[in-house]
């Protein structure tokens, strides 16, 4: 019997790996997410067939509840806050695992980890590594969701000897545990659990809105290595190759994260960009004009050319443009343009996001395309359309060593024929810096929002 | 008179061989549990290494298998990490299992549904996303 319920652990665990691998391409990610639900499918069943397991309709209750409040959510959420419902994700599973973590100290029968009151060092020390990761990971996320949703400032929250307070904090948690440890007290795991909740908060309210995406992945990271800790505890292979695949993913996608914003992992945790940005304001003193256009002329520009590229930014999406701007590729089309799209990686608020909300609004995937696959064409380029984008195309970037966002990788819609942006004003971006690019003689700038333009746009190619 | 001394002398070689044989017999004995203890500590021991060298292993397939993941997908790949991360269901169902309602069994249903909101938004919304990727329309 065992023996099948592990080989039914490693099948599954399979299956998990074949679902993240499906993602390679869109065309075998379906099925790739189809084998992933049959890993859960297999790892529940042969849980359920486990003796421990008598009263089913607890379970049955429990899944039933979640199962239709994950699926409403999953079916309603509109794709420009898939970040917000990600971190309500990531701050499920954290939270789960200290409630596991509890059962398991309460109830130590269950799990084969020894008998109440008489549980062996190393479990305890798995069972609060655990508790601890996970309530980390869901106080954390709530805060990354408050922040996303706009229900707790953007900016940075910072306040003196913060960094010190959180060292207090994780000595007092590291001494926590070691006692918990050594006299298996359930007030101790009680108070340990509190303060690591406390922890959570504080190490994210320090990070500012522009490096979420950055945190979001950290924090689907933590819910990963919280599941190892878990699989530790409870001795399942499942949980921990599992919680291995998705701390390998959350790592990564944070790295390439901090790599597209030129920001060092250390300097997002520590926090605070976006208040230093504010200084980095710099004025040349000499009065510079930027070329604003009208619709019209952008529509006859872009018919005219044969190459155009499109670089949507987070703006667009705001203005929920989507679908103008897709409409707006396809009379291109007609004329005989060529027509692609240039994404950012941090194009959206989390990785990937601009992608799925182009997706959305029907653009084909095959005309999307990454920065260092489309760099290079941008000197062959006619006309670029930049909508709703600002840092990501800004020269500076390359070349002034002063600037805050100097060495981060950008487009080079420099190189291109003709430069128009669509945009509110002349405001800076995100990061607070000026953009060079607006006021050279190939820039023309269409003022407004990116909806009402584009539509503009359109009228005028159509008539 | 010899004879006499011969029997007595083979009453205490016996009875020495018989305390021998005890003490033996307790020594094996103490050897035994020494030794299933020695066992038990190696086995706790050699289990957690088991599990470690799965951790460490799984890491690295997790790394290359992400690294090849495309970045158009990136934001699917955070919607089913969220569900797969949630098989901690299985802890979780294994404490809401027993009969005798405790403490334990409601933080284990507690557990459950959180897990199950997870499991089940983070399927379906990687799938809402995954069928808007769609190719160019070959007209």
């Amino acid at each position: 019997m065992i023996g099948i319920s592990l080989f039914a652990y490693l099948v599954a665990g399979i299956f998990f790996i074949m679902a993240l691998r499906g993602l390679s391409s869109p065309e075998t990610a379906r099925k790739g997410n189809f084998l992933g639900v049959l890993g859960m499918l297999i790892a529940g069943v042969t849980t359920l067939t486990e003796p421990v397991i008598k009263d089913y309709s607890w379970i049955i209750y429990g899944i039933a509840i979640g199962g239709i409040i994950g699926t409403v959510i999953a079916k309603k959420v509109k794709m420009t806050s898939l970040p917000q419902l990600v971190a309500i994700f990531n701050s499920l599973v954290g939270l789960a695992a200290v409630f596991i973590a509890f059962s398991a100290f309460l109830l130590p029968e269950a799990y084969g980890i020894g008998e109440s009151g008489n549980i062996s060092v190393g479990s305890l020390v798995e069972m609060s590594l655990g508790m601890v990761i996970g309530a980390v990971t869901f106080t954390g996320s709530v805060v990354a969701f408050a922040k996303l949703q706009g229900l707790l400032t953007g900016n940075p929250i910072i306040f003196p000897l913060q960094q010190l307070l959180n060292l207090i904090f994780a000595i007092t948690i590291i001494l926590l545990l070691v006692l918990f440890a050594g006299n298996q007290s359930g007030l101790v795991f009680a108070i340990l659990a509190l303060v690591t909740l406390i922890f959570g908060i504080l190490i994210i309210i320090p990070i500012g809105g522009a490096d979420m995406p950055v945190v979001i992945s950290m924090l689907n990271s933590y819910s990963g290595f919280a599941a190892v800790g878990v699989g530790f505890t409870l001795h399942n292979s499942l949980l921990i190759i599992t919680g291995a695949l998705v701390g390998a993913s959350g790592a990564i996608l944070s790295y390439i994260m901090c790599k597209a914003m030129n920001r060092s992992f250390t300097s997002v945790i520590l926090g605070g960009f976006g208040a230093e940005a504010k200084s980095a304001n710099d004025d040349d003193g000499d009065e510079k004009i930027a070329k604003a256009g009208s619709a019209e002329d952008v529509a006859f520009i872009m018919k005219n050319s044969s190459k155009v590229i499109i670089v949507p930014g987070y703006g667009m999406a705001v203005a929920q443009a989507q679908h103008a701007v897709r409409e707006m590729a396809d009379l291109l089309k007609k004329e005989g343009v060529e027509v692609k799209y240039a994404i950012h990686p941090v194009a959206g608020r989390m990785p990937g996001h601009m992608n799925v909300l182009l997706a959305e609004a029907n653009v084909p995937y095959d005309e999307v395309f990454e920065l260092e696959d489309i760099n290079s064409e941008f000197s062959s380029t006619d006309v670029v359309c930049v909508i709703g984008a600002n840092d990501v195309v800004n020269p500076k970037a390359k070349t002034d060593e002063g600037c805050a966002i100097y060495g981060m990788p950008v487009l080079d819609v420099d190189k291109a024929k003709t430069v128009v942006f669509i945009k509110r004003s002349l405001a800076s971006g995100y990061a607070g810096i000026d953009n060079p690019l607006f006021y050279a003689d190939k820039t023309l700038m269409l003022f407004g929002g990116a909806k009402k333009m584009t539509e503009e746009i359109n009228r005028s190619m159509e008539g | 008179m010899k004879g006499h001394d011969v029997v007595g002398n083979a009453h205490g070689v016996a009875d020495m061989a018989e305390t021998l044989a005890v003490n033996t017999k307790v020594l094996a004995n103490d050897v035994s549990m020494l030794s299933s203890q020695t066992q038990e500590v190696v086995s706790s021991g050699s289990e957690f290494w088991l599990l470690m060298t799965i951790f460490v292993l799984a890491c690295f397939v997790g790394y290359y298998v992400v690294w090849k993941v495309t970045p158009a997908l990136h934001s699917p790949l955070m919607a089913v990490t969220n569900a797969i991360s949630s098989v901690i269901i299985v802890g979780a169902l294994i404490a809401t299992g027993p009969i005798l309602v405790t403490t334990s069994k409601i933080f284990g249903f507690i557990a459950v549904i959180l897990s199950s909101i997870a499991i089940f938004g983070g399927f379906v919304v990687s799938h809402r996303m995954l069928s808007m990727f769609k190719k160019k329309k070959v007209r």
